[in-house]
């Protein structure tokens, strides 16, 4: 609950953006992020919400924990991968 | 019997000579600080989770303890909110919440148990699919909303979204802040600085800490969750006590800035009032329990249903929780390994305390990581 995910923003529809992490799009509500967000950029997603956009001075930097913990980590016991993976869960499916 | 996942030998840093230059650090501003132990304390399960999971206490100077307070927002949900939600499912009323929260034990049972005797209990990701879910079903749904600052915005936008009304919330989410407080004026803390967790502060912004460095005179390193990014913090956080330097200082200024997120601060404070109350295995902490403000008392789960807490409770036997240190280990007087539960009665698929049931208790981290400080090879790359 602790660990936001970041995500590239595809579509914006009013306060909800579909989102891509790691190649699984999800809708991520926009009611709580402080900044204008439009496809291209990169927002941290938090059960479902985004709750900051992220400069693009930070994206690399940003990017760069996510996919260690996803590429090393395939084991459903990894408990830092496995929150990820539900925080990227968290969000709904894009159906758009 | 310990789990050790061998994918974790196999992660390095990213920037081996970084972290060494940073431990080689560390371990020279300690040293300088001249007194043994010195103790910091994180508040974040994911700052546990990566210190646990990088094998991170093993490139630190052993006279640092870096100590995992009540940063697990599932652990420190109190055992009465726990037997709200369980009233209220036995009560025949529908239940949504975050999976982490089901196994935590009453007094009497978990989320978990109800569910095994029959009560609706739903297990979502986000608020907004249980505000999705009371759409669909049509009966009263009860969002049992936990966890601190990111989560409560969440709860927050998804009230001020006009909810259907068969949506109620029974909000048990608690505020960081003020804990630290609490865990500052504890007579037995060793507590030198604090460690503030980054994706919160997002949300409050560094700034929030300002009052409490000038009460306590204890600085507060806002870090990220990155191996690098955690040694980064305790470095600063080390430099700080050395000179003796009480202030706040923002190691993550790709995430944090001094004011936050305002309009995520906004919604959080028109929905939420702060009030005084217990957190599991802590203290009652004033100011540190979020709670529907009047304006929403029609969504309010407490002010709508008739939750029976003494059918439920009256007759409880004693349970094993009495013996667990849960609270203890929270407020960073004492290890897990201190327990006498864990790892024996207490175990990830048989939990006696909170702190063994979230991913992001002290209890279980330890438990699936190995624990400290057998840590074997374990990411101890700056110390080869």
């Amino acid at each position: 609950m602790c660990l936001g995910v970041p995500g590239k923003v595809i579509e914006v529809n009013g306060l909800l953006a579909t989102v891509d992490f790691w190649g699984v799009r999800k809708q991520i509500r926009l009611e709580v992020v402080d900044e204008p967000v439009q496809p291209g950029d990169y927002i941290l997603n938090h059960v479902g919400y985004a709750i900051r956009r992220i400069p693009s001075s930070e994206i690399d930097a940003t990017l760069a924990l996510y996919e260690d913990l996803l590429a090393l980590a395939q084991t459903e016991d990894d408990l830092m991968a496995a929150d990820i993976r539900s925080e990227i869960k968290g969000a709904r499916d894009d159906r758009a | 019997m310990i789990a050790r996942d061998p994918a974790v030998a196999e992660l390095k840093f990213r920037d081996p000579a970084r972290a060494r230059a940073l431990s080689d650090t560390l371990g020279r501003v300690v040293d300088d600080i001249g007194r043994a132990p010195v103790s910091v304390m994180h508040v974040c399960g994911s700052h546990e989770q990566a210190i646990a999971r990088f094998g991170l206490r093993a490139t630190l100077p052993r006279t640092l303890n870096v100590i995992m307070g009540p940063g697990c927002p599932v652990c420190v949900t109190d055992v009465p909110e726990v037997d709200e939600g369980v009233a209220l499912a036995r009560q025949g009323v529908r239940i949504a919440t975050y999976g982490d929260m089901v196994k935590v034990p009453g007094t009497v049972m978990s989320l978990a148990d109800a569910h095994a005797q029959g009560g609706k209990i739903d297990v979502v990701y986000s608020v907004a699919q249980a505000v999705d879910l009371a759409r669909q079903i049509g009966d009263p749904l009860v969002f049992f909303a936990t966890g601190f600052e990111t989560t409560a915005v969440a709860t927050a936008a998804a009230v001020l979204q006009n909810p259907p009304a068969n949506f109620f919330v029974l909000s048990a989410h608690k505020y960081i802040p003020p804990v630290m407080e609490i865990v500052a004026e504890m007579p037995d803390t060793r507590v030198e600085g604090f460690l503030a967790a980054g994706h919160a502060a997002t949300i409050t912004g560094w700034g929030v800490f300002e009052p409490f460095v000038a009460r306590h005179r204890l600085p507060v390193v806002v870090a990220g969750f990155e191996p690098l990014d955690i040694l980064a913090g305790l470095v600063k956080l080390a430099e700080l006590i050395r000179d003796g330097r009480p202030s706040v200082e923002n190691m993550f200024p790709r995430c944090v800035t001094k004011d936050g997120n305002l309009r995520a601060q906004e919604q959080l404070w028109r929905v939420f009032r702060p009030i005084g109350g217990r957190w599991r295995g802590i203290a009652h902490v004033p100011n540190g329990n979020l709670r529907l403000r009047d304006e929403w008392a029609h969504l309010d789960a407490r002010r709508q249903f008739d939750i029976d807490l003494h059918q439920l409770c009256d007759h409880a036997p004693p349970a094993l929780v009495q013996e667990c240190i849960c609270g203890d280990i929270m407020a960073g007087i004492k290890s897990p390994t201190d327990c006498a539960l864990f790892g024996r009665q207490c175990v990830p698929p048989s939990p006696v305390g909170a702190c063994m049931v979230s991913s992001e208790g002290t209890c279980k981290i330890w438990h699936l990581y190995g624990g400290h400080p057998d840590l074997g090879g374990y990411g101890a790359v700056c110390a080869r």
